[in-house]
């Protein structure tokens, strides 16, 4: 099976136009998810969505340029390491594990802090899981050739 | 009550969704009604107060996971029309379970009572810390991230494996059967 | 639910399986949800109008839920395509066939 890249020139310009607000979007659920509905696991998502956008219609040759597989493997694992390390932080500054209080002087602004590392965490490992998930099966091929 | 009948309307809606999912054998047609019955589960959940669950479950239910399973039949072959397995226990066992949930649904607690026992435990400590000491207003966040934070780390560790798990089932090309078993056999 | 437990048990095919399988899981998470609310309430998104809030806590539950079953299923399928590649078919009666071939 070969790469379909697409000829047609509406798909290509809506998609290039396309890319930078739907991470802006991600960007703000993720940082929003405080105040409004969101969080780590939609804007994860809404990230990837972009990416995998971009390697359906330019090819997943171009995809792989633009995020190539070795960063992204170890983008899942720094984003599973930055959740349990505030963890750790936490044990350093006389907490529990994931006690977010410690981390700033008063206990409001240590828990905004605390959640807003964690979600990032979550963000960023569901993001490069899910184009990981899409790469892996955009070029798994039946018959070895 | 508007709650409830727009409530009715879209569970029917997922009835006949899940009938034709099984009718049908063309597997592309599968993959589309799947997408339309989590989209329909989305509107359910926004008409139960649950934004942040429905948000996610338009975004990864019926996005990602429609794309996925677009990718995985493009490269498998069509359905077949088999006769069905185990037809007659099947029925027995799905009649015997409905009759025992309905048994146990009329136990709970009316849909929408404020004094059910699920309302009364933890959460309302919840809304009252995050609205006073907290100033967090999305309490699903709060509860996501910090009360129950041992949950989500590992929900995230759940999804990296499973991540791992497909990269190392779709790109090695050690799990060929033949191959594998053959040298056994030798052995 | 029940209806997803039927075609999981009755259909041949692997991805009618995974969709089985995901039906069962959409409609229990629903149950869930629906525990949540309460009559004349809001979303849980604290504001100075409203007073009273669905539960969030099946919320969270299930919102994380959700994902995992996204990857889960995903794995499923990864497994279908590899049994599609080492047997050339993807119905479960085809593949016992081949089974019983090779061991006689």
């Amino acid at each position: 099976m070969k790469d379909n890249i697409s000829s047609s020139p509406i798909l290509n310009i809506v998609s290039r136009i396309l890319f930078a607000p739907i991470i802006i979007f991600g960007l703000y659920v993720q940082f929003h998810g405080d105040y409004g509905p969101g969080g780590g696991f939609q804007a994860g998502v809404i990230i990837a969505a972009a990416f995998i956008l971009y390697s359906m219609v330019f090819g997943i040759k171009k995809g792989e340029t633009l995020v190539p597989i070795k960063i992204n493997q170890y983008l899942m694992c720094i984003g599973v390491l930055l959740y349990a390390g505030v963890g750790v932080v936490s044990i350093f500054l006389n907490g529990n594990y994931l006690d977010y209080n410690v981390l700033a002087s008063d206990s409001s602004s240590g828990q905004h802090l605390g959640i807003i590392l964690v979600e990032l965490g979550v963000g960023i490992t569901v993001a490069t899981v899910m184009i990981a998930l899409y790469h892996s099966f955009a070029s798994f091929r039946i018959k070895d050739d | 009550m508007n709650f409830l009948i727009i409530n009715f309307f879209l569970i029917s809606i997922l009835l006949l969704t899940t009938f034709y999912i099984f009718k049908t054998t063309s597997l592309i047609s599968v993959v589309a009604l799947t997408g339309i019955f989590t989209l329909v589960c989305a509107a359910i959940y926004v008409n139960l107060d649950a934004v942040d669950v429905a948000f996610t479950e338009a975004a990864v239910g019926s996005g990602i996971s429609t794309i996925l399973m677009v990718m995985a039949v493009a490269k498998l072959p069509e359905g077949k029309k088999n006769e069905l397995l185990n037809l007659f226990p099947s029925i027995l066992l799905s009649v015997s379970i409905v009759i025992v949930l309905l048994l146990i649904i009329t136990n709970l607690p009316l849909l929408g009572d404020p004094n059910a026992p699920i309302h009364l435990h933890v959460t309302p400590e919840y809304i009252k810390e995050s609205k006073s000491i907290f100033h967090i207003p999305n309490v699903v966040t709060n509860i996501l991230a910090s009360y129950r934070g041992f949950d989500t780390l590992g929900e995230t560790i759940v999804i990296f494996t499973a991540g791992l798990g497909v990269i190392v089932l779709l790109t090695s090309n050690t799990l060929n059967r033949k191959t594998k078993f053959k040298k056994k056999v030798k052995k | 639910m029940v209806s997803g437990l039927f075609i999981i048990i009755t259909s041949q095919n692997y991805i009618k399986k995974i969709v089985g399988l995901a039906i069962f899981q959409t409609s229990v998470f629903v149950f869930f949800v629906s525990l949540a609310k309460i009559i004349d309430g809001t979303a849980p998104i604290l504001n100075s109008t409203n007073d009273v809030y669905s539960n969030p806590l099946p919320h969270v539950l299930i919102l994380t839920a959700i994902v995992v079953g996204v990857a889960t299923s995903a794995l499923g399928l990864a497994i279908v395509l590899q049994i599609y590649k080492n047997y050339g078919s993807i119905e479960e009666n085809e593949i016992k066939k081949v089974e019983l071939k090779e061991n006689n």
